[in-house]
């Protein structure tokens, strides 16, 4: 598939091709509308089903069912008609539903009339002292490989965090035959005052019993350490992981603190967001059918706010029925009832798991010479030293420190930045807000640009 | 860092850095180059400061190379293919030159 190849329009444009945009165009293109799914990873799945139509790692034990349910959702979506375009990024979409995408280095600007967001979660920044060293990744990180390419954490790996994901990835690297020196658990134990009162309701979802056996699994094999600090160490590249308590040699230290929506491109289309007090993050702002403040466009899946991989693909469907309504009325679809009455099964007991596995505040705003902004390393120091200056918000912050502006556009700073800026300030994160985000959402060069087509109005205008 | 679990596909030659890498079909760039022990794929335009890709999925861009010619790409969304030309992206800006 190439970008010449796109039609100039479709009825339904999918970003994404995780479990919420699989479903989502899956049910579309099944109730007659021209679907097409752009997803920028070299194959559909996105990050929880990562490389479910190519893993190398056939023994399906290791990464489990919950993986392999995965497996039907990616047929199903190859099965319905919808045109599934990998490797393809999608750098800009705007409030009239243009979608900028760039495949194999060239660019299209197509006409959608209506559009799902399913980019997903990205991992919550992790700012402490030399998480920028080699040798310090994400847990999703080590997943990710894991699952694509089937490699092993080799030599002394230490996982530090919170949250199911840091478990499960602990499960499958013990069942793969790795091993892991320890964990450094950095759940505050007061979580577990707020987690109560919806103790009930996780006991009754599905993530219960399984999370019980995950955490008996990995604790009868890895020594688990409650820990109020972590740094990692070296010169050059990881050498040492200190903590308060104590110091241990490491060569691979991963990192996980729960996950957040990925916003950029729904910030950039203009959507509205709102801060979640809960999740620690901001998310958009949606109706029960997942459409955005912007007429047209809908965000699903953990983009629309975590909720995990079975609940993001009910979201989908939901995005995809109210768009399938809209284009097509006479289309034949599934009752949005039964799939709202499955989708609230699996949110149940998410508030227990947000509360218990909320990371302590000194995980998310660091202090001194802590890294902050990875891209153009500026320091947790100098973004409250600006902020005590005076400097109101994020987008201020970048005229001052350059905090946001390198490739990652923010993606791995705008949370602790628009944090620091609150507490130091004495304000709220709401009343901060984000940084501004516009297109493109993902660096393209000057000649993928240049591969766009003319109109001849267009040439005309700048012709003398 | 990484040790192959599990048979990745057919080989795939690259060089990287002129250096000759065996990656697997299933490889994408920033897979292959950890597989093979790099220590870094760049040095950051600020400090100079080693990186290692952080996230692999496309978010934290620390994986940024030079691919096939094409400066600043992100390793971990590119596939490998047979005579793939990397090379790692070194140096500090120099502001004004």
């Amino acid at each position: 598939m190439n970008a010449v190849d796109l039609a100039p329009s479709y009825d339904l444009v999918v970003i994404g091709g995780g479990p919420a945009g699989l479903a989502a165009a899956s049910l579309a293109a099944r109730a007659g509308v021209t679907t097409v799914l752009f997803d920028e990873n070299p194959g559909v799945g996105g990050q929880i089903y990562r490389g479910i139509t190519s893993t190398p790692v056939i023994n399906r034990s290791i990464l489990g069912e919950d993986y392999w349910a995965g497996e039907a959702l990616a047929n199903e979506a190859k099965a319905s008609g919808a045109l599934i375009v990998n490797g393809a990024t999608v750098w800009s979409l705007d409030p009239e539903r243009i979608v900028g995408v760039s495949i194999a280095g060239k660019a299209r600007m197509i006409e959608a009339r209506r559009v799902i967001i399913a980019t997903g979660s990205q991992e919550r920044p992790f700012p402490i002292p030399g998480w920028t060293l080699p040798g310090v990744m994400t847990a999703g990180a080590a997943q990710t490989v894991l699952k694509a390419q089937g490699l092993l954490p080799d030599g002394r790996t230490v996982m530090a965090g919170t949250g199911p994901l840091m478990w499960l990835l602990a499960a499958q690297i013990l069942r793969a035959g790795g091993r892991l020196e320890a964990i450094l658990d950095t759940t505050p134990r007061r979580n577990l005052l707020r987690a109560a009162p919806h103790l009930p309701d996780f006991m009754l979802s599905p993530y219960f019993a399984k999370g019980l056996a995950l955490l008996r699994e990995v604790k009868a094999k890895v020594p688990v350490r409650r820990v109020a600090s972590v740094a990692a160490a070296g010169d050059g590249k990881l050498s040492e992981v200190v903590s308060d308590r104590g110091r241990m040699p490491a060569d691979l230290l991963l990192l996980h603190q729960g996950v957040v929506p990925n916003v950029n491109l729904a910030l950039a289309a203009g959507a509205t967001h709102e801060w979640n007090e809960r999740q620690l993050c901001f998310q958009p702002v949606l109706d029960q059918d997942f459409s955005s403040s912007v007429p047209g466009i809908a965000v699903a899946g953990d983009g629309a706010g975590i909720a995990g991989g079975t609940a993001a693909a009910e979201r989908g469907r939901l995005a995809a029925i109210a768009a399938v309504r809209a284009l097509r009325p006479e289309a034949r679809l599934p009752d949005p009832q039964s799939v709202r009455q499955r989708l609230q099964r699996e949110e149940m007991g998410r508030a227990f798991l947000d509360w218990l596995n909320r990371p302590a505040d000194s995980f998310r705003q660091p202090e001194g010479e802590t890294l902050v902004c990875r891209c153009e390393e500026v320091t947790a120091a100098q973004v409250r030293a600006t902020a005590d200056m005076g400097c109101e918000g994020p987008n201020q912050m970048k005229a001052f420190l350059r905090c946001g502006m390198g490739p990652c556009q923010g993606r791995l700073c705008g949370l602790t930045v628009t944090e620091l800026i609150a507490t130091q300030r004495k304000s709220t994160p709401a009343a901060v807000g984000y940084y501004r985000l516009r297109p493109p959402v993902k660096p393209i060069t000057l000649a993928e640009l240049a591969s766009l087509p003319i109109s001849e109005a267009e040439r005309k205008a700048v012709e003398r | 860092m990484f040790k192959r679990l599990a048979d990745a596909g057919a080989v795939v030659a690259l060089t990287v850095d002129g250096k000759p890498v065996q990656a697997r079909s299933c490889d994408t760039v920033a897979a292959a180059l950890l597989a093979a022990g790099i220590d870094r794929c760049r040095t950051t335009p600020v400090t100079g400061a080693p990186r290692l890709p952080y996230c692999l999925m496309g978010v934290c861009f620390d994986c940024l190379v030079t691919i096939d010619g094409v400066g600043s790409r992100q390793a971990c969304l590119v596939p490998v293919h047979e005579g793939m030309t990397v090379e790692t992206q070194q140096g500090r800006r120099e502001a004004g030159r």
